[in-house]
């Protein structure tokens, strides 16, 4: 019976379990988009994440931060279905429960997440990488017989425009800076059209005037799409943020706007010591 | 005249000979030829050869009485005689004196006296020196009583086995019961119990029938088996015929035990071949992240290396080993060192690269090989205390080369523990595998650390190589004959898993053992692959995975 | 427009392509037409090479596609290869006939040999050429489909898919050699006599395979090019180089993996099926991992990630084969085995690489004025491509 089950997520006429892009018609009436109850997770005796408990809203643009090893990235890979924690609930909406889905799943299904590193894909040009990330029927033989539609070349233009990449179209991503290639893999979350982005480091090593426009870039993109991201730079959090979490030692330690979570002696603490 | 002095002359040549080759060969024998010479003088007795001489020249009667002669005389040499002359491997021509010789197993003739290979022509004018059936019955006893009072436990033990085989009779049984008075070793007494308790099977009075079944219930001897199952067939009585039954469940069952001891056996000893072959591999593959495909010549090489040590020292094969370990792991280690240092170095990160190198550098190996020592395969010979069989009981026995590459193949794998926990070179490596940069920041130097412990992973290859000599045809092709089988070993338990090697191996070699008598040996290790692929499935990081945040990418 | 994005954007294949085409007008008048003590006849025995090379190529194309560009190294594409060789060497066995050694009309001489009663079910159905044909593509298929399966689902990749898969076709060589199986073992299948009603050693034959070959080779090409320039492509581009990444676009990149690896598994089996008729045999030593691992080497001295590379290293690689072990059969190991650190270490694009590099340089150095008239027919033959 699991072997069936298996086949037919393997299979390549797969009868859609349910609609591939549930993202879509999400049940959000009680607020919040991602429910993130309970979650621990360990390697080796270390636990990575303990008992984390996290809810973001529709529209909502969180900043995570936390000194390193609090277990911001782990966070990250558990909504993204990369790791699957020991115990706990993620659930996306009222209904869909995201532990049950695998990576491709989940972001097909509206959730979008950017890496650390920047991860473009350098041998294609910045068009042909918005082209990769669109939303749109993603099976094997779609992509080998099927060419974009105009509606969706008029999406990679517009999110071309979004990101202030248009005239590097042709170009291939691998010459792009540092800063445009973070710009880019936005870009390609943005084609994903997608309920909640994931964002981790977004200004890690970038230029003053490249980290004011990422700012712009994502404050604009806060009520179209939840936005969740993990960040070190506390100016940057500070222009951006309307509601901090601290997460220390895998489980959060304090929520609120960042100067209420500033003054928090016991963050004050995490982070200057004594 | 001049005949008989010439007789003179040549026997006291030919006893110097003797001594001269007796000295070399052991003081024990000088001794007691010393001995003999000396009572020969003082009491005018026949020496030994003088009685030799007598048992192939002397009609029946003759020979009878050289028989007892030399049963009387204490020469070690003597149970050879009797045993060539019982066989019919014993030889004479008609010169006088007479050459003597015997032919052994393999069909070559020797001297008797000396050892010493004869001349076709000498070999051409040989007879058999011919026996009666009582000559034959009594040479048998006078040897049983011999060897079974001989010194080594093992002597005593084949003797007394020996006996069983050919049927216990009236004089034999005295035999048995002499020694069964003094003999102080188990195991001897176990198969005298056997023997005497066969004899008494025989008897007519249904109690000591039942009696001696009841000792048998343990013998695991062949012949109590085929006596207990023509007794459960065949006995008049119907109490003696059940206890037969009975007492061959239970030795089915002993059996049974004893065939299963045997397969984990083989089973670990062909694991500790696939520990030897895998766990430098372990190390290069495992904790260096290196794909080495020239793995497997690495092993050629130390097993090419044992040859060449026999080779410049032919009087030392006693020694051999102990002197190609070292030379095997130098050597192996050092072509490691160049490969690392020539190729490796280039491409790391770069796996799929570094196999498709290495598996070039593997060609280039078997073929130099194949050039510099033809593509036949060499005999590396082993030395005499790693061959023969322990015989434990008569259903189970070991040989000792697969014991000693058992025992090798664990004291290996410690060694290479304690080089990996205690030295600073394996503090090192476990720092450069884990994170190369923060190695090299805390003054690491990384590069020289990876040389070294691929030279180590290579030369550890190298000494499976020698062990490996010892079982196998040392050929080109040996290395590839391995190379997949440690892949899958590293693979199954683990990569960057010491323990997770021990574990595989052994396991693999369990599993091959125990599915080869139903399956046969070629399908064995096709099931055995094809589990394996199944279980990577199950669990793709192996037996023992590493885990946590770097293993994670 | 299809046009367009399967050829001319593509200069080295048209290139490549165009002297396969040339080849294959050509040498059937040469080899049939031209008498033989022309200067121009093309020998039987240069036939026969050349139609080995082609399946060769072909065989190298589906190892490029599936290691070049989506950078999964396979060790296992002999046993797809031989797979193929073994179902139309069945096919070409049953055709036999009662003509065997020991004349039986159903049973192969292995099986008379063996006492086997009658035919295993396994070889029911090959004496018709369409079941052949359709077993060349599907047994190696569904094998490539089951393992492929359950490689990717795990994740297996890099080095552990490489030693998996010559484990693979390790343990089918173990397989096949056995009398049991009931594929000749040892000496595999052989003695054909002929192949759709044609004798397998007529020259006629000959040359029907070798243009045989050529076309397959070409629509193969084609394939090729039709899936590394649709927007699959570039997917499989981007698994090869953000495996992760491309997952998280919404990818499943475990089906794109597998569909890739069963399409290239049944253009290796198409190379074998062509090239068992050719060469007249098919044994176990088609498994062994050697060869498995040789023509990944074929493609990497070509020129992985371009698929006219992989044709041209099949061509050079095997040629110098051919050339050396005629010269010195101790030679060609060492030679074989120096490509192979040579190829890794200083030329990782191949010889296709190479021929770029030495292009740029031509292109970018201003030519001094006696060799610019060399350099421009140079630049010209260049441009023409």
């Amino acid at each position: 019976m699991s072997f069936i089950r298996q086949a037919r997520e393997f299979g390549y006429r797969a009868i859609p379990k349910r609609d591939p892009n549930f993202g879509a018609n999400l049940d959000t009436s009680h607020g919040p988009v991602l429910y993130v109850e309970g979650i621990t997770v360990s390697f080796d005796g270390f636990k990575a994440l303990n008992d984390l408990n996290l809810y973001v809203d529709d529209g909502e643009l969180r900043c995570i931060i936390g000194p390193n090893g609090a277990g911001k990235t782990t966070m990250m890979d558990v909504i993204t279905g990369k790791t699957k924690p020991d115990a706990g609930t993620v659930y996306f909406g009222q209904q869909i429960d995201l532990l049950s889905l695998s990576e491709h799943q989940i972001a097909r299904g509206g959730i979008g997440r950017k890496f650390q590193k920047p991860t473009v894909f350098e041998p294609l040009s910045v068009y042909e990488n918005l082209e990769l990330a669109i939303a749109g029927d993603k099976r094997v033989w779609s992509t080998l017989l099927k060419d974009l539609t105009g509606e969706q070349r008029d999406r990679i233009d517009e999110v071309l425009h979004q990101i202030g990449l248009p005239k590097h179209r042709h170009q291939l991503a691998g010459a792009l800076s540092h800063g445009q290639k973070q710009w880019l893999e936005i870009g390609m979350l943005l084609m994903q059209s997608p309920r909640v982005l994931l964002v981790d480091e977004p200004v890690a090593g970038m230029t003053g005037e490249e980290v004011e426009h990422t700012a712009q870039l994502l404050t604009s993109l806060e009520g179209k799409h939840s936005v969740i991201v993990v960040e070190h730079d506390m100016a940057f959090v500070r222009s951006i943020a309307r509601k901090v979490t601290v997460l220390h030692q895998g489980s959060v330690l304090a929520e609120g706007t960042m100067d209420q979570v500033q003054n928090n002696p016991k963050v004050v603490e995490v982070y200057l010591g004594e | 005249m001049t005949d008989n002095c010439h007789h003179t002359l040549w026997r006291s040549l030919s006893r110097f000979c003797l001594f001269f080759v007796f000295a070399i060969t052991c003081s024990a024998t000088l001794h007691a030829q010393d001995e003999a010479a000396v009572n020969a003088e003082v009491t005018e007795a026949p020496t030994f050869e003088e009685l030799v001489y007598q048992l192939v020249q002397g009609n029946l009667r003759q020979m009878g009485e050289a028989v007892d002669a030399l049963t009387e005389l204490d020469n070690p040499r003597v149970v050879d005689v009797f045993d060539a002359l019982g066989s019919g491997d014993l030889y004479a021509d008609r010169s006088e004196p007479p050459t003597i010789a015997i032919r052994h197993n393999n069909g070559s003739t020797t001297e008797f006296f000396t050892g010493a290979p004869l001349l076709d022509e000498t070999v051409a004018e040989l007879r058999q020196v011919r026996i009666n059936n009582r000559l034959r019955s009594q040479l048998r006893t006078l040897m049983a009583q011999l060897s079974i009072n001989d010194e080594s436990v093992d002597v005593r033990y084949n003797a007394v086995r020996r006996m069983i085989r050919d049927g216990v009779d009236e004089d034999t049984i005295t035999l048995l019961q002499d020694r069964q008075r003094i003999e102080s070793a188990a195991r001897v007494n176990g198969a005298i119990a056997t023997a005497l308790a066969l004899y008494e099977l025989r008897s007519d009075q249904p109690t000591r029938r039942l009696e001696a079944i009841s000792i048998l219930r343990g013998s695991l001897e062949r012949e109590a088996r085929n006596t207990l199952r023509q007794l459960s067939e065949n006995d008049p009585d119907e109490e003696v015929r059940t206890a037969a039954e009975n007492a061959l469940n239970s030795i089915a069952g002993k059996m049974r035990f004893f065939r299963f001891i045997e397969t984990v056996f083989f089973g670990l000893s062909l694991g500790s071949v696939l520990l030897l072959a895998g766990i430098g591999l372990a190390i290069t593959f495992g904790v260096m992240g290196v794909i080495n495909m020239a793995h497997g010549e690495l092993i050629m090489i130390g097993a090419y290396t044992t040859w060449m040590v026999q080779q410049l020292f032919p009087d030392l094969i006693q020694w051999s080993l102990l002197i190609a370990i070292p030379a095997a792991f130098v050597v192996s280690g050092l072509v490691g060192i160049a490969i690392e240092r020539g190729v490796i170095r280039f491409l790391y990160g770069r796996p799929l690269e570094t196999l498709l190198a290495t598996f070039g550098i593997s060609l280039i190996l078997q073929q130099a090989v194949r050039t510099l020592f033809t593509p036949l395969n060499r005999s590396v010979s082993s030395p005499d205390w790693i061959s023969g069989v322990l015989t434990i009981n008569p259903v189970l026995s070991i040989t000792y080369t697969r014991l000693y590459i058992l025992i090798f193949g664990l004291l290996v794998f410690a060694a290479l523990m304690l080089v990996m926990k205690r030295t600073s070179l394996g503090l090192k490596v476990r720092a450069v595998s884990q994170n190369r940069a923060m190695a090299r920041a805390v003054g690491v130097r990384s590069s020289w650390v990876d040389a070294l412990t691929f030279g180590l992973g290579s030369g550890v290859a190298g000494i499976a190589g020698v062990a490996l000599s010892q079982i196998t045809n040392v050929g080109p092709n040996l290395g590839q004959a391995y190379i997949i089988d440690s892949f899958m070993v590293v693979v199954f338990g683990g990569v960057g898993n010491l323990w997770g090697t021990l574990v595989s191996a052994m396991s693999l070699g369990l599993i091959n053992n125990f599915l080869e008598p139903y399956a046969g040996a070629m399908l064995a290790k096709v099931m055995v692959l094809i589990m394996l692929i199944l279980f990577i499935q199950k669990r793709p990081k192996g037996l023992f995975p590493q885990k946590g945040r770097a293993a994670a990418d | 427009m299809l046009m367009q994005r399967l050829l001319l954007s593509d200069r080295g294949g048209m290139v490549v392509l165009g002297i396969i085409a040339v080849a294959t007008l050509l040498i059937p008048i040469l080899n049939l037409a031209v008498p033989p003590d022309s200067p121009f006849y093309v020998s039987n025995y240069m036939v026969a090479l050349l139609g080995k090379f082609l399946c060769f190529a072909l065989l190298a194309l589906s190892v490029d596609l599936i290691w070049g560009y989506a950078g999964i190294l396979s060790l296992g594409h002999g046993a797809f290869f031989a797979l193929g060789g073994y179902a139309m060497g069945m096919h070409l066995m049953r055709q036999i006939g009662d003509r065997g050694v020991y004349g039986h009309p159903e049973l192969m001489d292995f099986m008379v040999v063996m006492n086997w009663e009658s035919l295993p079910w396994y070889w029911q159905g090959f004496d018709m050429f369409w079941f052949a044909m359709l077993m060349v593509l599907l047994v190696p298929g569904l094998l490539a489909l089951v393992f492929g399966f359950l490689a990717f689902r795990s994740r297996v990749t890099g080095v552990y898919f490489a030693i998996i898969t010559q484990a693979l076709t390790y343990a089918l060589m173990l397989a096949f050699f056995r009398n049991e199986m009931g594929f000749g073992g040892n000496n595999g299948l052989n003695d054909f006599k002929e192949i759709l009603g044609f004798s397998i050693s007529a020259k006629g034959t000959r040359v029907g395979l070798f243009v045989t070959s050529a076309v397959m080779l070409i629509l193969a090409y084609m394939a090729c090019r039709y899936i590394v320039t649709s927007r699959m492509g570039r997917v499989i581009l981007s698994i090869r180089d953000a495996e992760s990444r491309t997952r998280f676009s919404g990818y499943k990149v475990e089906s794109y993996k597998l569909w890739l690896f069963v399409f290239s598994s049944m253009l290796a089996a198409i190379a074998g099926a062509l090239y068992v008729p050719q060469v007249g045999i098919i044994n176990p030593g088609e498994f062994s991992p050697l060869n498995s691992i040789e023509m990944v080497i074929w493609v990497a001295a070509g020129g992985r990630g371009t698929l006219f590379g992989a044709i041209v290293g099949a061509f050079s690689v095997n040629y110098a084969k051919t050339f050396f072990t005629s010269w010195s059969p101790e030679a060609w190991l060492f030679i074989l085995g120096g490509l192979f650190v040579l190829v890794t270490l200083l030329l990782p694009n191949g010889l296709v690489g190479l021929f770029n590099r030495f292009r740029r340089k031509l292109k970018h150095e201003l030519p001094e004025e006696e060799e610019k008239a060399d350099d421009e027919s140079e630049l010209k033959s260049g441009g023409n491509q």
